[in-house]
């Protein structure tokens, strides 16, 4: 695969907020924009956006997508049990062979997420195109999802929060975790951590597409799901572990 | 009192008059602080709808927004603040004379919204935090 794919085209702001004429407009090989209408968009069911991390790329010294997610979002970046960690590194080791893997985990973007089923609110919610959201209008700060999520992809705002990015509002009494960078896909740009990782570890793009570069990957390695055997039908696909 | 302010003021109160039929230039009752400059455009609807129907087009596009992903719409949040942002405090809340809470602080209305949203347009942040790009 070439690693330069993925890299977003100079120019795709201006294409969409010129309200490129152009449906189905390939943003980069693998990121189709579809129902591109003037300056707005639309989270489209055709589209299932989705992940592929390629451990055997991360090593387990290099933080950089982490350290990209809590820039972008304005997380302090610390990592005690009341600190919100959107992406976190885990080491894993086969304890009979001594193998070992830096696996970035972050909100695995279920088909059938857990953490929707037990909301009671509805504000765990599955956005048409597959990524998995806490609207924290609706948010009442309860943490079922937190326990019912298999990968603690979440966290639980403990504190006042100030200087937020404007684009990613967070707030003291509710839940929050891995957006899959939403503001930034809507606008045909790759999640944050995609783009900052300098091994290409990561790859976005669309998982109903066979033809994008992820699904296109996806058909010539071994990918694993986190947990397959809960049948949750993850969004995000590992390599290597 | 600048000449725009004082054509601002005007503008005001003949709209207020024309909403509610009492106002006068001398009503006690205080005027919000506009300081949109008009340049950037106009209000995403007339002066006198806004008054009336903000909160109700901003909580529909909320909905909108996160949960059908709707972009680039003519109501956002983050829009309000970039045009109603204060020239010399860049917010929209923090005292009386900031747009929002002018308003809202004479009428007792108390927002939440700014435990989470970025109180404050989108250059203006990105100075002090970095976090945009
Ligand atoms: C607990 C946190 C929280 C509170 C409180 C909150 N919001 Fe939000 N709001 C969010 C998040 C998170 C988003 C999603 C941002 C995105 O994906 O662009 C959002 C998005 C929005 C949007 C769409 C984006 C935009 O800029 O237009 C609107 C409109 C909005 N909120 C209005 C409000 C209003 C009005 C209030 C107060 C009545 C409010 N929100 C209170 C967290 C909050
Ligand atoms: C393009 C810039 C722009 C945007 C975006 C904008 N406004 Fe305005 N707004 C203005 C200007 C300029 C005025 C004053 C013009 C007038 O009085 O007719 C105004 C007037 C108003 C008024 C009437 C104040 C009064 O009593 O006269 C309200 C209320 C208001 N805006 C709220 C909002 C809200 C809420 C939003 C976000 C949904 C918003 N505006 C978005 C520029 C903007
Ligand atoms: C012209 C005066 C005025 C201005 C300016 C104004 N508001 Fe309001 N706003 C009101 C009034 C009055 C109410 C309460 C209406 C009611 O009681 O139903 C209100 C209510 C609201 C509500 C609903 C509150 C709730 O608890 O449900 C929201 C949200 C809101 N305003 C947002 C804004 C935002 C954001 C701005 C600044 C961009 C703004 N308003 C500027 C007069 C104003």
């Amino acid at each position: 695969m070439s690693d330069k794919e993925q890299k977003p085209l100079p120019g795709r702001r201006a294409l969409l907020s010129g309200g490129a004429a152009a449906l189905g407009l390939l943003v980069a090989p693998g990121i189709r924009l579809i129902e591109v209408a003037g300056a707005s968009t639309t989270a489209s069911p055709k589209v299932r956006w989705g992940l592929l991390v390629d451990t055997t790329r991360c090593t387990p010294e290099c933080k950089a997508c982490v350290n990209a997610c809590n820039a972008e979002n304005h997380l302090s970046g610390a990592t005690a049990p009341t600190d919100s960690q959107w992406l976190r590194k885990v080491e894993l080791k086969d304890k009979r062979t001594g193998r070992t893997a830096s696996v970035p985990v972050m909100c695995q973007h279920c088909a059938k997420p857990a953490c929707v089923d037990v909301c009671p609110t509805g504000a765990s919610f599955k956005r048409a195109d597959g990524i998995v959201l806490v609207d924290r209008h609706a948010c009442i700060g309860c943490r079922y999802c937190m326990m019912a999520c298999p990968y603690k992809a979440r966290s639980f705002v403990h504190a006042e929060v100030h200087d937020q990015n404007p684009e990613v509002p967070r707030g003291k009494g509710c839940v929050e975790g891995c957006n899959l960078c939403v503001h930034r896909v809507d606008k045909g740009q790759l999640p944050t951590c995609v783009e900052a990782c300098p091994n290409q570890a990561m790859l976005f793009g669309d998982l109903n597409d066979p033809n994008s570069a992820l699904s296109q990957r996806l058909r010539t390695i071994a990918t694993t799901q986190v947990r397959a055997d809960l049948g949750l039908d993850t969004g995000v696909r590992y390599h290597g572990i | 009192m600048s000449l725009a302010a004082i054509a601002r003021t005007l503008l005001l109160a003949a709209g207020l008059a024309g909403l509610a039929g009492f106002a006068s230039a001398d009503s006690r009752v205080p005027k919000p602080t506009i300081q949109a400059d008009p340049a950037n455009g106009t209000c995403v609807a007339p002066a006198a709808e806004m008054r009336r129907n903000h909160m109700d087009m901003l909580k529909h596009q909320r909905d909108k927004t996160l949960r059908e992903g709707e972009r680039g719409a003519k109501v956002s949040l983050n829009g309000c603040i970039s045009c109603h942002a204060g020239k010399q405090s860049g917010s929209v809340v923090g005292s009386r004379q900031e747009f929002c809470e002018s308003c809202h602080a004479y009428a007792a209305v108390k927002l939440d919204c700014f435990e989470c949203h970025q109180p404050k347009a989108g250059a203006q942040v990105a100075k002090t935090a970095g976090g945009e790009r």
